[in-house]
């Protein structure tokens, strides 16, 4: 492949000094008569002394490699070294000696800080006269001092993760392996969680092998290795990756055009790769390394101004992606609507939020928001997980009451408006929650009849979901088992049957690949540009540039609101010429904590 | 709004009988408790083992030997000759009576006095201590008459002469079968209803669900209708098998039957919903099905009647609905009563019914998270 | 070496009582259902049929008819109601107002003096069969009493031939009460051995915490020993709670020795725990594992263990299916050592039985418990 011709010359050095050794290694799980191929004859090595980062979408196979390599799992064929023991004949010398963190933090949440710490030095029988400088070593570079005597299930999620390093540390192991410990966690948190990693590689001399499915990690990392659907797309120095795209990325910027539909544009033609909306821009990543022309580009009536950007990551991926899955061209979206609604943009407000607060117990989850979407907006709610955009979006769609504020959606509060209104709205739950024991089609006539569709118009309606989202071939598949990309374009499918005029996407991306998400972001392009108000919540910070404005909440306050330009605007200075997004809300959490220090003190 | 109801109804269904796991719930424990139940929980005594301490060889106590012999619920294992063997046997469970015939046995019963037997039993089940005392009771009282007759002794001036309505061989399966009927149409309706919202919590459908134009009307009635579907075959199911297969006689109506158990299922269903709609997820639904379940069944004068319970725990078994129902089957089956006889088992579960399910549908909506 | 196995174990026992005491559930299981069970059952369920309501029908009242039905108010067992006619006492039976009938016809006294054997009218409903048969039982106790009197009234000599003593062993005034709450300790150390061990390690693995777990020095013995030991303290806690109340509150004797009750429920104990640990190595998702230990434990060992139903009167293939249902054995002991006392020919080869199967569950538990997530 393509890819792997590439990672061989660096790969000659790295054999000599490696702490970990996979040499191809298969492993398929059984479920159900069913069987799938989690791993697919994977070779891989990880140097001594440095942060491998293990890079993939959601089911790429990462978690499984992972648990290969502490033993918990055993390979249907091949042969795995950690540290030189063989890992399938002497599981128990591999556990004993590597620090592991699972996915899901492995914490005892009944337990106190001091108590998880304890147990885990107990079990790693760290004599009692080195505990102490130990765990005070720890708690410089956790940051947990304060919270010993907290309980672990009370720590928010990003202290959660730092307590689950901090006990994979105790026994001082050479060799961390540590399964998406970033996942979920706020930007913040994810910078110093990075920061205790690179501190332990160099003060120690560590070796970690670390997983992401957040590609924009992959930089952080000295060796990066790509997976794919259980294959391995290719691993080395994530510089070598995006050197190879060098002169292939663009910004073009488009004038008497609107940036989706030149998004749109742009993707159909010839020669693009990639095309994504960055800010009031499109980003345009070119099969070859030369400046396009607005011509070559397919666009003639609009004047282009193109500029060369340095290819980030991602691009990389997306094309080592293309170039190995053989995606067709997707074709544009088609026309929502025999009958299209073409709601008229006239820019009134749709949704209207002021003062809303929500209270369990003395906790604020919720706290004195006010906002307003115009209708044919995309408007986003950004933040960690925990920062209330899920108990804002409950309240948005009636599911749960306010505690103090008003709320308006098309004029109504949703949770005392007749059932009627409620026809307005579609709505695409978290985790693109179906019948899963249900087929496709079944999903679809149920939601179809629950708004009141039935007859002939069910009929078009039920054959438009299955051409538009081609869920045709899927139409009597039980729907638990179709892969996350299909599911979410079910739940979206779904969430459309009754041509909703505002549309509410809880997390509709988290966990579906960057190709994925570019023709999920395309679909709701096709949407809004077609008047449809779209409210959606995401803790991808580079989705925001999709949005046409959102707020940006932490701990249930919004701290700021506006388009994505002007939010990285705020934070432009010499040292950061171009900020990023998550830049941006790294600030904007700084500059909120040094408020509530200043009004405190 | 039908057509939405009727789209929740057959979603429902498809939910339930597609899945491995909950088809398992509607077809297994039911065949396992029918057989358990209709073999298992029976109180009839036969081959219980007892032994003969016999001091008197002679012939009316031999005669009397061959009537314990002889009835069906005896068998006797050990013959024994001295007093100290008595306390073993009893001990080690190897015999649960041992029948002591006196020295003079023969001697009094042909002088005219009385003749002397010990009957010792095996106290640590008091039931079967008690059936054993009455079988042997009705064995002794068989010799009576039978010796007076021979031998022309003044005749007692009056005789018992027992008759059992209803269930004429007094076995105690035509007691259970139609109580299994009350049980299982419980048990599995209860689970189908009390995970049907939970496990929508679980995986976010229910948001889903709440945000259509559905009322919490169409909702309720929705859930409820599949309950009703399944609760009946279940019930028609073990009807059947209980006048098929166990040979119980059905001497009433279907219409008293039939709307006993509609009543019935209302109730359940209402409790089951009220359960759902209160737990978040289906492990807690599981739990407070079995919190319910455990006293309802207990308490119903399943196994055991209600008149024994202390009053206190009598007037709890007023808000039971099983209570009810387990009088309508098992007086539909074996007295034949008629639908008027039964009103004052209706309107009870009517009320519970109505109760239950209008506070799941309050539920609903209010249930914060 | 053995200075790191001591403090393992240490950092797992401490971490698993830490647990215990802070999780409102597993209290819950362990004391608060024993208590419930124990108080429902030993209140709710009773088989002495006391203060039956009976419907006495006496066509022709006279000193005859009177001295029988004396018997029936003197009675404890009894509480008769007059009615005139049999069609009434019938309809009063339908509405289950009465449980049984007597009748005494007009003739009633003209035939016990004349010509004798008198017919005297029991109808009994036999719906609950076995209810009926209690009734015929303490009916028949009646009459024969009468007819003692009836004689030493008339100068007789006794008009019964055969003159039955009979002695309950064990349980003199044949409560249930005395049999069936020892039995219900057995179905509520299933409850606290296997169902909460179950779920517990089920959480573990559900939660993710098995699986940090298993990537330290720990071995796969030392972690069950570590859940074995808590619970096996829990369960015997539960096991106390439930003899007091069963002593103190229904007055149940206890004539065998504390200790022998204590040794052969360590053995039942480790038989629960050993089917806890089983069922949850094969579910570990708490749900399913809750599920399949009420359907595999706790059905069985209420009805299958000859706590209620006599194992007995059950047909010969269930009897079979009884020899592995460990509560059985169990039940066994129970009953004999509390009401019997140390019979050491039937606890023997019932706690033989409770520690063969306890090995075999351990012993199938740390075989299918790898340090493996598959």
């Amino acid at each position: 492949m393509d890819a792997e011709s590439k990672t061989t010359p660096a790969s000659s050095r790295k054999y000599t000094d490696s702490a970990l050794r996979l040499e191809s290694v298969s492993k398929s799980f059984h479920a159900g008569g069913r069987s799938a191929r989690a791993l697919d004859n994977i070779s891989f090595r990880a140097r001594r002394g440095i942060v491998t980062g293990l890079i993939g979408p959601d089911g790429a196979g990462k978690t499984t490699l992972m648990r290969l390599v502490a033993g918990l799992l055993s390979p249907d064929q091949g042969q795995i070294h950690v540290l030189g023991i063989d890992a399938l004949s002497e599981p128990q010398r591999v556990q004993s000696t590597v620090g592991y963190m699972p996915q899901r933090f492995g914490l005892y949440e009944d337990l106190s800080v001091q108590e998880n710490l304890d147990l885990y030095a107990d079990l790693h029988a760290v004599a009692q006269a080195d505990r102490h400088a130990r765990y005070a070593d720890l708690m410089r570079m956790t940051g947990l001092a304060p919270f010993l005597n907290r309980l672990a299930g009370k720590l928010s999620g990003g202290m959660k993760q730092k307590l689950g390093l901090a006990c994979s540390l105790v026994g001082s192991p050479p060799l961390l392996l540590l399964d998406e410990p970033t996942v979920g966690v706020d930007p913040v948190s994810r910078r110093e969680l990075w920061s205790i990693v690179h501190r332990l590689v160099e003060e120690r001399g560590a070796t970690v092998l670390l997983s992401t499915a957040y590609l924009d990690e992959a930089e952080r990392c000295a060796e990066v290795a790509l997976m794919h659907d259980g294959k391995l797309l290719g691993q080395d120095d994530p510089a070598v990756f995006t050197r190879g795209l060098a002169g292939r990325s663009f910004h073009v910027f488009g004038t008497g055009i609107s940036k989706r539909a030149l998004q749109e544009r742009l993707s159909a033609a010839p020669g693009v790769l990639d095309a994504i909306i960055q800010g009031s821009r499109v980003r345009v990543v070119t099969e070859q390394p030369v400046l396009p022309t607005a011509e070559q580009l397919g666009e003639r009536e609009h004047g282009l101004e193109i500029t060369p950007v340095a290819p980030r990551f991602e691009d990389s991926f997306v094309s080592l992606l293309k170039g190995s899955v053989q995606i067709a061209k997707t074709p544009p979206v088609r026309a929502m609507t025999s009958s299209a609604t073409a709601a008229t943009s006239n820019g009134s407000d749709v949704i209207v939020v002021s003062n809303l607060s929500r209270r369990f117990g003395d906790f604020y989850a919720v706290r004195d928001v006010n906002f307003t979407v115009k209708s044919g907006e995309i408007f986003g709610l950004l933040g960690a997980n925990g920062a209330g955009k899920s108990t804002t979006f409950r309240m948005l769609c009636g599911l749960l009451p306010a505690s103090e504020g008003s709320l308006r959606v098309a004029g109504v509060d949703l949770r005392r408006a007749a059932a009627k209104a409620r026809e307005r709205v579609g709505y695409m739950a978290q985790k693109f929650s179906l019948y899963g024991d249900l087929s496709v089609f079944e999903n679809l006539r149920f939601f179809g009849a629950a708004y009141g569709l039935k007859g002939a118009r069910q009929r078009a309606r039920l054959g438009w979901a299955l051409e538009e989202f081609e869920l045709g071939a899927y139409a009597d598949a039980t729907s638990s088992d179709l892969p996350l990309g299909f599911k979410q374009r079910l739940a979206l499918a779904v969430a459309l049957m009754h041509e909703p005029d505002i549309l509410f996407l809880d997390e509709p991306t988290s966990g579906v690949d960057p190709l994925g998400r570019r023709d999920f972001w395309r679909r709701i392009n096709a949407l809004a540009e077609r008047g449809i108000t779209i409210m959606v919540t995401t803790h991808f910070m580079e989705e925001a540039e999709y949005c046409d404005r959102l707020v940006i909440m932490a701990q249930g306050r919004i701290l700021a609101e506006g388009t994505s330009e002007e939010m990285r605007a705020r934070f432009r200075s010499d040292a950061l010429p171009n900020p990023t997004m998550e830049d941006a809300f790294v600030a904007l959490i700084g500059a909120s904590e040094n408020n509530r220090a200043g009004a405190a003190g | 709004m039908l057509h939405r109801v009727f789209a929740l109804v057959v979603k429902e269904l498809l939910a339930v009988l597609k899945d491995v796991k909950s088809r398992m719930v509607l077809v297994g424990p039911p065949i396992i408790q029918l057989v358990v139940f209709g073999y298992a929980a029976n109180y009839d005594l036969n081959h219980v083992p007892f032994a003969v301490y016999n001091e008197d060889p002679s012939q009316p106590s031999r005669e009397l030997v061959a009537r314990f012999e002889g009835a069906p619920a005896f068998q006797e294992v050990a013959r024994i000759h001295s007093d100290a063997e008595v306390g073993p046997l009893i001990d080690r469970r190897q015999a649960l009576m041992v029948l002591h015939i006196d020295r003079r046995f023969s001697r009094d019963l042909l002088r005219g006095s009385a003749g002397h037997v010990q009957l010792i039993l095996d106290g640590r089940n008091s039931n079967t201590a008690l059936l054993l005392m009455g079988y042997a009771n009705t064995i002794l009282s068989d010799f009576d008459t039978w010796w007076s007759e021979r031998h022309g002794g003044p005749k007692p001036p009056a005789t018992l002469d027992i008759r059992a309505r209803f269930n004429e061989n007094l076995e105690s399966r035509w007691f259970i079968v139609p109580g299994i009927v009350a049980l299982l149409t419980q048990v599995v309706t209860l689970l189908v209803t009390a995970l049907s919202v939970a496990r929508e919590r679980e995986n976010g459908t229910f948001d889903q669900l709440l945000v259509t134009p559905m009322r919490p009307i169409d909702i309720l009635l929705g859930k409820s209708i599949p309950g009703f579907l399944i609760g009946s075959v279940e019930a028609t199911f073990i009807i059947t098998a209980g006048v098929l297969w166990f040979g119980v006689p059905l001497r009433g109506g279907f219409v008293a039957l039939y709307l006993g158990l509609f009543l019935f299922l209302l109730s359940v269903i209402g409790v089951g919903l009220m359960v759902s709609s209160l737990s978040v997820t289906q492990q807690q639904a599981l739990l407070g099905t079995f919190l319910f379940m455990v006293p309802s069944i207990i308490l119903s004068g399943f196994a055991t009647p209600i008149a024994n319970m202390p009053p206190m725990v009598q007037y709890l078994t007023y808000v039971n609905p099983m209570r009810y129902f387990l009088i309508v089957v098992r007086s539909v089956f074996l007295e034949g009563s008629s639908t008027r006889s039964l009103v004052p088992q209706y309107w009870p579960m009517m009320i519970i019914g109505f109760v239950t399910l209008a506070m799941a549908g309050w539920l609903f909506r209010r249930r914060l998270y | 070496m053995n200075r790191a196995l001591i403090m393992r174990l240490r950092g797992l026992l401490r971490k698993e009582s830490l647990q215990i005491l802070r999780d409102p559930s597993s209290i819950a299981i362990a004391f608060v259902m024993p208590v419930v069970l124990l108080l429902i059952f030993g209140y709710g369920v009773s088989l002495d049929a006391k203060r039956v309501p009976l419907a006495l029908v006496v066509e022709q009242p006279n000193r005859d008819t009177a001295s029988f039905t004396a018997g029936f108010f003197q009675s404890p067992y009894f509480v008769p109601v007059r009615f005139s006619t049999v069609q009434e006492a019938d309809a009063a039976m339908r509405a289950r107002l009465v449980d049984g009938i007597v009748w005494l016809r007009s003739d009633f006294s003209r035939r016990m003096l004349s010509e004798g054997n008198a017919p005297i009218g029991l109808i009994v409903n036999g719906v609950d069969a076995n209810n009926a048969r209690l009734v015929e039982g303490y009916l028949q106790q009646v009459w024969a009493d009468w007819l003692a009197k009836f004689a030493a009234s008339q100068g007789l000599t006794l008009n019964m031939p055969v003159q039955a003593d009979v002695r309950v062993w064990f349980n003199p005034a044949v409560a249930s009460t005395d049999f069936l709450v020892p039995g219900l300790i057995a179905v509520i150390m299933t409850l606290t051995g296997a169902l909460l061990t179950a779920m517990v390690v089920a959480r573990e693995w559900e939660r993710g915490t098995m699986e940090s777990l298993l990537v330290t020095p720990a071995s796969i013995h030392e972690i069950i020993l570590s859940k074995l030991v808590p619970y096996f303290m829990l369960g015997m806690g539960g096991m106390i709670l439930s003899v007091a109340m069963a002593v103190w509150l229904f007055e149940v004797p206890l004539r065998g020795s504390l200790w022998l009750l204590m040794a052969s429920s360590s053995a039942f104990l480790l038989c629960a725990l050993g089917m806890g640990l089983l069922i949850s190595t094969v579910s570990k998702n708490q749900f399913v594992a809750g599920q399949i230990a009420i359907i595999v434990t706790f059905l069985p060992a209420f009805i299958l263990s000859g706590f209620v139903f006599d194992i007995r009167s059950m047909p010969a293939a269930i009897r079979l299916i009884t020899h592995i249902v460990a509560a059985r054995y169990f039940v066994t002991i129970l009953q004999s050592v509390f009401l019997a006392g140390n019979v050491w020919p039937v606890v023997l080869p019932n706690i033989f039985a409770l520690i063969l199967m306890a090995a075999i569950f351990l012993g199938l538990a740390r075989h299918s418990a790898r340090k493996s997530l598959e």
